[in-house]
């Protein structure tokens, strides 16, 4: 269960999240929407260690855990970019078992033949010597999530992961993140979409600006 | 004529031993120099900042030529003496540094911010981060504006001239003055044509490679 306390992220003195309290058991999955600068994208990026935050403590199965500390042995979350950032210059696969055969040291042959498991299961076979470049949109958010995966995140975040797609591909990652939920990963989805966060979720959070 | 071509090719080509020596040198130095520079100037702590952008100011917004001869007559003035190369070496490094740091910082800052924080999360250390995605990237967005300071360069060592440094473009002066005949100025200027010629087709080559990706 992820578990979060009395969390307060603020830019300057403007504050965007006021002594926020959350908790997820495991294999659940919460969607978090809100207007837009409701502070949806600095929860989650202080999640995932991006933002330091000004008060707050997190649990990961009630042992307190720090996102922002990079320790490799502490790769608790993962995420997905609204606009993916796979690395250009390296192509699908490559983007894939780079960060488990250089960070966790899984040797090459494995960490491929994992990620092979995972592209043939998203409907990416065929695609592995391609550049980011050379995927659509869709094809490119399912490389992301498999990049993120390969990584045994326990907790798995997305920022808007629809926005950028079609009806029938939004289908498709409702399925891929319902998929996911059956392997008991943890997941967060920010969206504006609540049609698809009411398919997804076994929980909404509404996050309002404070004034 | 053929004979007389012969007879002043050691010459040049001694000259040009000279010239290609001043520009290797010069890349050799001012490139990494350039890429340290510019990964400082990307960096928060303003007083380094300010020593770098006036340094880059002054190399860029005064003469080359000026530079050279102020090292190498003018700083002797001050006490400071360098032999002709040494003081050919330096002003070129020091102007070339300038140049390259500016490209490199550019390279740097037009790497989006998504990436190092992708980096981050996939707990890639700060050093693997530099090596497999930041590296790649930089090095491509920077390769055709090193590649035309490259080929200034070339062109650039015949200042070495006014230090009396025996360059190819001496080489083929003296020849001139000596024999009083046009043809070693024409050698000397296809000599540099061939010489800009290799750079372009490696700098060509090195980009076709990198064009595997966007
Ligand atoms: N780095 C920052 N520095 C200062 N203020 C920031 C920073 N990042 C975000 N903010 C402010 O925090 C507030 C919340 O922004 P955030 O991006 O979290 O909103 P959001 O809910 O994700 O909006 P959207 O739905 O448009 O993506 C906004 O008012 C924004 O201006
Ligand atoms: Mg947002």
């Amino acid at each position: 269960m992820l578990e979060i306390k009395n969390l307060t992220k603020k830019f300057g003195n403007k504050t965007i999240i006021n002594s926020l309290s959350i908790k997820i058991p495991t294999g659940q999955i919460l969607a978090i929407v809100g207007p837009s600068g409701a502070g949806k994208t600095t929860l989650l990026r202080c999640i995932i260690g991006l933002e330091n935050v000004d008060s707050g403590e997190f649990f990961w199965n009630g042992h307190q855990f720090d996102p922002t500390n990079s320790d490799p042995k502490n790769s608790i979350v993962g995420a997905v970019f609204q606009n993916y950032q796979l690395f250009p210059n390296l192509t699908v696969m490559e983007n894939i078992i780079l960060a488990p055969v250089k960070v966790k040291g899984v040797a090459t042959k494995l960490a491929k033949d994992e990620a092979q498991k995972m592209l043939d299961q998203l409907d990416l076979s065929g695609k592995e010597n391609l550049y980011p470049y050379q995927l659509s949109g869709g094809q490119q958010q399912r490389v992301a999530i498999v990049r993120a995966l390969a990584m045994n995140p326990k907790i798995l975040c997305y920022d808007e992961p629809t926005s950028a797609l079609d009806p029938d591909l939004r289908k498709e990652v409702a399925k891929l993140i319902l998929n996911l939920k059956k392997d008991a990963v943890t997941q967060i989805v920010i969206t504006h979409d609540m049609e698809f966060a009411e398919n997804v979720a076994d929980e909404i959070l509404k996050v309002t600006p404070i004034k | 004529m053929l004979n007389y071509i012969q007879q002043i090719l050691p010459a040049l080509l001694g000259g040009t031993k000279v010239t290609l020596s001043i520009f290797a040198i010069t890349l050799i130095i001012a490139i990494p120099l350039g890429i340290l520079l510019g990964v400082t100037l990307t960096s928060k702590f303003k007083p380094i900042k300010w020593l770098l952008n006036t340094y880059i100011l002054i190399m860029r917004g005064t003469p080359l030529l000026l530079q050279l001869i102020f090292i190498f007559y003018g700083l002797p003035l001050l006490g400071i003496v360098f032999s002709r190369y040494n003081a050919a070496l330096i002003a070129f490094i020091l102007n070339y540094a300038a140049y390259f740091s500016e490209i490199f910082r550019g390279g740097f800052q037009s790497i989006p911010k998504g990436q190092i924080e992708s980096a981050k999360l996939l707990r890639l250390s700060k050093w693997q981060t530099l090596r497999y995605v930041l590296a790649p990237q930089v090095f491509k967005i920077v390769l055709p504006s090193v590649g035309n300071e490259t080929i200034n360069l070339i062109k650039d060592s015949s200042l070495v001239y006014v230090i009396g440094i025996g360059d190819l473009l001496r080489a083929g002066n003296v020849a001139t003055a000596r024999d009083v005949t046009l043809l070693p100025l024409i050698l000397v200027g296809i000599i540099y044509l061939i010489l800009t010629a290799i750079t372009t087709y490696i700098l060509k080559a090195i980009e076709k490679r990198t064009n595997v990706w966007r």
